[in-house]
């Protein structure tokens, strides 16, 4: 099971300290992960870095709402695939529910 | 080179043999100012997956006691955290690789849900950025995203089926929240652009251009002019959301027409090509009526 982590850095949608709180207790957790700056940025970029994430099998994605993830990655041109991912929410929930959720 | 051009410079934050592990606190620290700064950082495990390399080029951060091993085929640079500060060195090696350097942009973009879109191309005719486009398949697509004005949620407003989003909008449904029954329901999600306007769009605006031409020339009367431009643009922000820097960017009529000619010449053609597909299509068999 991968990890990708992201930081939303272009907007203050997400909730500073939600963010500070999930990305240094996955950073403490020894799990392997990556981390990117804003997914919005790079659907609009059409990076190919979104294939390798969509194409590499079982993904917990730590961003915000499954519909904007899911259909940003369609964006990019790399639609994620129907099953094997987990997209956990900083927009809502906190950052214990999402670090219980991502690191299970 | 546009905002959505280029590839961003790849760090992984290597902590495997031939290093000394970073401190808890110095490795967030170290991640925390990369992703700020608009870096993407792997940080690779002995025997946990993380994304395969591609194309991008690479920045190895670490305490380094050597080079690690990596693929010959990546263009790949090391830098020793005992040695020189994480984020100096990265915005160096992304100088050195021309790798894509950030300004301050927000990712604002449309992003259909497919999944509820019909179709319908309101948006198309409604945007006036030409944000929108059709693909080979005449089926509705973002094609420049580089249009579309920060903060300026309004195509997602007359979109009759709640299919656009904008990730970074505060609100759902738009920011991709769940969509309801209330919110389709709900008379500000559901604008009709004809209603608002008053009747057919393009029509109303040629109404609109020559009552104000006529009047114009009868009472020479600017500040009648300035004031309905005024109640109009009121109302446009109030319904549809529309930030004040983007009514300020509004195209003049005359460009609105024209791109409505355009709209319309395009939409003409794609109905002929479609009556030419069903035309060119042979009449069923008799077996395939099933007769």
């Amino acid at each position: 099971m991968k990890i990708l982590y992201c930081n939303c850095t272009y907007a203050k949608v997400v909730p500073k300290d939600v963010k500070q709180d999930v990305l240094r207790q996955l950073s403490d957790s020894g799990r392997a992960f990556d981390a990117v700056a804003d997914l919005c940025d790079m659907s609009a970029r059409k990076d190919p870095a979104l294939k390798k994430i969509a194409d590499g099998g079982c993904t917990k994605i730590v961003a915000c709402y499954p519909r904007a993830v899911k259909w940003l990655f369609h964006a990019a041109g790399t639609p994620l695939p129907d099953e094997g991912i987990d997209v956990l929410n900083m927009r809502v929930d906190s950052a214990e529910h999402v670090v219980k959720e991502l690191l299970v | 080179m546009s905002r959505t051009e280029g590839r961003n410079l790849r760090v992984i934050l290597y902590e495997g043999p031939g290093s000394t592990p970073l401190d808890d606190g110095d490795r967030y620290q170290v991640l925390s100012s990369l992703l700020d700064n608009g870096f993407e950082v792997t940080r690779p495990v002995a025997g946990q997956e993380v994304a395969p390399p591609d194309d991008a080029p690479v920045l190895v951060l670490g305490l380094l006691d050597g080079e690690p091993l990596v693929a010959e085929d990546h263009e790949v640079h090391f830098r020793d955290l005992a040695q020189v500060n994480a984020l100096d060195a990265a915005r160096e090696v992304r100088k050195a690789t021309g790798a894509r350097t950030l300004d301050a942009w927000k990712p604002w973009f449309p992003v259909i849900d497919f999944d509820r879109c019909t179709n319908c191309m309101q948006c198309l005719t409604f945007c006036l950025f030409d944000v929108y486009g059709v693909d080979t398949e005449q089926k509705i697509t973002v094609q420049n995203q580089d249009n579309c004005k920060t903060d300026c949620p309004a195509c997602s407003r007359v979109c009759p089926e709640v299919a656009i989003l904008f990730p970074k909008y505060a609100k759902g449904p738009i920011n991709g929240d769940e969509v309801r029954d209330q919110d389709i329901q709900r008379e500000a999600m559901k604008v009709d652009i004809s209603t608002l306007l008053g009747g057919d769009l393009y029509g109303s605006l040629r109404t609109r251009q020559s009552e104000a031409r006529k009047r114009f020339s009868t009472e020479r009367d600017e500040s009648k002019a300035l004031l309905e431009r005024k109640r109009c643009l009121g109302k446009l922000k109030k319904e549809l959301d529309i930030p004040d820097e983007v009514l300020m960017t509004l195209p003049s009529a005359d460009d609105i027409e024209e791109r409505a000619a355009r709209a319309r010449t395009k939409l003409a053609k794609r109905q002929a090509r479609s009556q030419t597909v069903k035309d060119a299509r042979p009449a069923p068999s008799e077996a395939e009526w099933g007769i």
